[in-house]
């Protein structure tokens, strides 16, 4: 599904990723953990293609295809969708008209935002004034109507109350066909988490660790998130010196 | 009670060459004062009309100007007077105590040529406790070239009623180089409410003068919406509202583009003289290389007042500009006047995350332009705020 190779990339001119390489499988959903500014949220913006964000080497291959150049909307368009840690609010732009763009059945959009008890934000302004949990709720409506092939779940549990928690695992369990048996889900994700809270509610099937803007481990989630959370972060660098 | 003609013109010719405070000087000489004689409506004259919303239903009265002559003067409403103002002079003779009680006569050269000038314009009143069902509408239209429009036009709205009134200004294809003289004087009595909106669509053909001035007496709201996203040759305005009475109240809304050759300079201004009245000033403009003045003057002469000016910017290209002015000036301890203005450029951060939803970059322009200009417009009918929001519509893909 997807396939990230020698990424290194680079942000006003300061490198921050290095020889980044990932795969992830038809229908498996992977988690990537890290301490803060390891560079979880640069490949994020990178895989989405954010301008900012300059792919200095390396490529991006999405369903075989090869999308490092690509526009962020073409890449939307091809199968990718991605729900940031920090969106930010558009004055004057109601939410609505943005899950309009996103899908044309203003129905299916009612049913889905009362699903996710946003029904009282669809003609507020975008993203403005929004709680934490407000704004991961929107992020993930509209990831709900968009159904991309590959979602990018950026820190959805951050500064997040236990309730919206539990109501955003569900929409990830749902979004990736959770209730399916492996061999017929088709839909992939990539949660980014620090902290790994998330994980009690989605079950996934494989972990990368993240530091200093390379993925240094990769395993089963479970174990590898037992051991960050014995020995900390500081555990993976440990681990690796001793490599 | 009101100044004989002989003592408005006496005033009026004093101030004949006096420029106006703001805009760039003009030389009225260089237009005529007559008009060419009217031609039918053609296709052309009704498109342009329909454009600044012009329509034949859901109207509680009609008024059409073309040049200097009255082409339609309709009341569709009991209890909503519609006429032109020289009909309303003849039939009421108390319409002199109106007159020039708003506006200065001699606050320059423009108010003197309409005092100088037997000028056109229309005359609407709302009876006491009645209310316009639908918006009563008014056209200025300039149809020939190198002439003066010249308008004198008195809105009132007697104790308890409410009005809404919808303007549009235009110009014609044969008019080259042509100069609009808008006197207007509103009245807004105890417990009314006027909403006024206009929509100048003048183009590059036409020299804008308008001179405003709005009385309001106890608990009365003046609501005045202005919207222009077309070309501008020159405007320059600056209404003023004087709160009088006790908790009166004037807001003004402020939608303005400015495209390159564009000079417009408005502004809004309101004295507050009632205590406990309040004033609230929006403005929103974008520049495509245009230029743009936004002013906003609050006076606060009594106790209790409260005012708010808020101003925000859109730079679309390196040229032109936006200027926001805002003043404020506080007499009493418990005032509480205020603004805010920011002028920048669309985000990059905006455009990118909307296109990480799946939106091309010119839709996610687009959305951001709109969204900058969708002014929430407190006490608006439905079908006004309708009305407008097409009109920004049908114009915003002549912007971008």
């Amino acid at each position: 599904m997807l396939e990230v190779k020698n990424l290194d990339v680079s942000v006003e001119g300061k490198k921050i990723l290095h020889e980044v390489n990932l795969k992830i499988r038809h229908g498996e959903a992977c988690v990537l953990l890290g301490p803060n500014g390891s560079g979880k949220s640069t490949l994020m913006q990178t895989l989405v293609g954010n301008p900012k964000y300059r792919v200095d080497k390396g490529e991006i291959i999405f369903k075989g295809k090869d999308i490092t150049n690509l526009l962020p909307n073409e890449r939307i368009k091809f199968g990718l969708g991605i729900s940031f840690q920090h969106p930010p609010a558009i004055r004057g732009v109601k939410l609505i008209e943005i899950l309009k763009a996103i899908i044309n059945d203003e129905e299916m959009i009612r049913k889905t935002a009362k699903k996710y008890d946003m029904k009282d934000f669809l003609y507020r302004d975008l993203n403005l004034g929004f709680s934490g949990g407000e704004l991961k709720r929107s992020e993930m409506l509209q990831l709900m109507l968009l159904k991309p092939e590959l979602s990018l779940l950026d820190e959805l549990d951050s500064g997040v109350d236990i309730v919206n928690l539990e109501l955003i695992g569900k929409a990830i369990n749902e979004l990736l066909k959770k209730d399916l048996k492996p061999r017929f889900r088709d839909r992939s994700g990539l949660i980014i988490t620090h902290m790994g809270s998330i994980m009690e509610y989605v079950r996934t099937d494989r972990a990368f660790v993240m530091l200093k803007g390379s993925i240094v481990c990769s395993g089963n989630p479970e174990e590898i998130l037992e051991s960050i959370k014995e020995n900390g972060y500081e555990g993976c660098v440990e681990c690796m010196t001793q490599n | 009670m009101h100044d004989t003609e002989l003592e408005l013109n006496e005033r009026a010719l004093k101030a004949v060459d006096k420029k106006a405070s703001f805009g760039e000087d003009v030389d009225i000489s260089r237009y005529k004062g007559e008009e060419q004689g009217i031609e039918r409506i053609n296709k052309a004259d009704r498109k342009k009309l329909l454009d600044v919303g012009v329509q034949e239903e859901n109207r509680s009265g009609s008024y059409l100007q073309f040049d200097n002559s009255v082409v339609e003067e309709l009341q569709l409403q009991k209890g909503i007077e519609m006429m032109s103002i020289q009909k309303a002079m003849e039939k009421y003779d108390w319409l002199k105590d109106y007159w020039w009680k708003a506006v200065e006569v001699d606050q320059d050269k423009f108010t003197a040529y309409a005092q100088l000038h037997k000028p056109a314009g229309y005359f609407i009143r709302a009876l006491p406790n009645s209310e316009s069902k639908f918006p009563v509408q008014a056209c200025l239209y300039i149809k020939s070239d190198g002439i003066v429009q010249s308008v004198h036009n008195v809105i009132i709205a007697e104790e308890n009623s409410k009005l809404d009134v919808i303007t549009g200004c235009a110009a014609g294809e044969k008019t080259k180089d042509a100069l609009h003289i808008g006197i207007s004087e509103f009245f807004v009595k105890k417990n009314a409410t006027v909403s006024f909106t206009m929509i100048h669509s003048w183009g590059e053909s036409v020299v804008v003068r308008p001179r405003s001035g709005t009385m309001i007496e106890e608990n009365g709201t003046f609501l005045s919406n202005y919207i222009n996203m077309r070309k501008s040759k020159s405007i320059q305005m600056y209404p003023t509202s004087y709160c009088v009475g006790r908790n009166s109240i004037a807001r003004y809304n402020t939608i303005l583009v400015a495209k390159e050759g564009s000079k417009a300079d408005i502004g809004s201004r309101t004295i507050l003289r009632g205590e406990g009245s309040k004033t609230e000033m929006i403005s929103r403009a974008i520049s495509t290389g245009g230029e743009a003045y936004l002013r906003g003057d609050i006076q606060g002469e009594a106790p209790e007042v409260k005012g708010h000016i808020e101003c925000r910017g859109l730079m679309l290209k390196d040229k032109g500009f936006i200027c926001s002015i805002p003043e404020l000036k506080a007499s009493f301890k418990d005032s509480d006047l205020s603004h805010e203005a920011a002028i920048g450029k669309i985000a990059d951060e905006e455009i990118f995350y909307l296109m990480s939803k799946g939106l091309s970059e010119e839709d996610a322009t687009a959305v951001i332009v709109r969204g900058f200009l969708n002014v929430e417009i407190k006490g608006l009918p439905s079908l006004l705020d309708k009305e407008i929001k097409r009109t920004i519509e049908t114009s915003l893909r002549s912007v971008l």
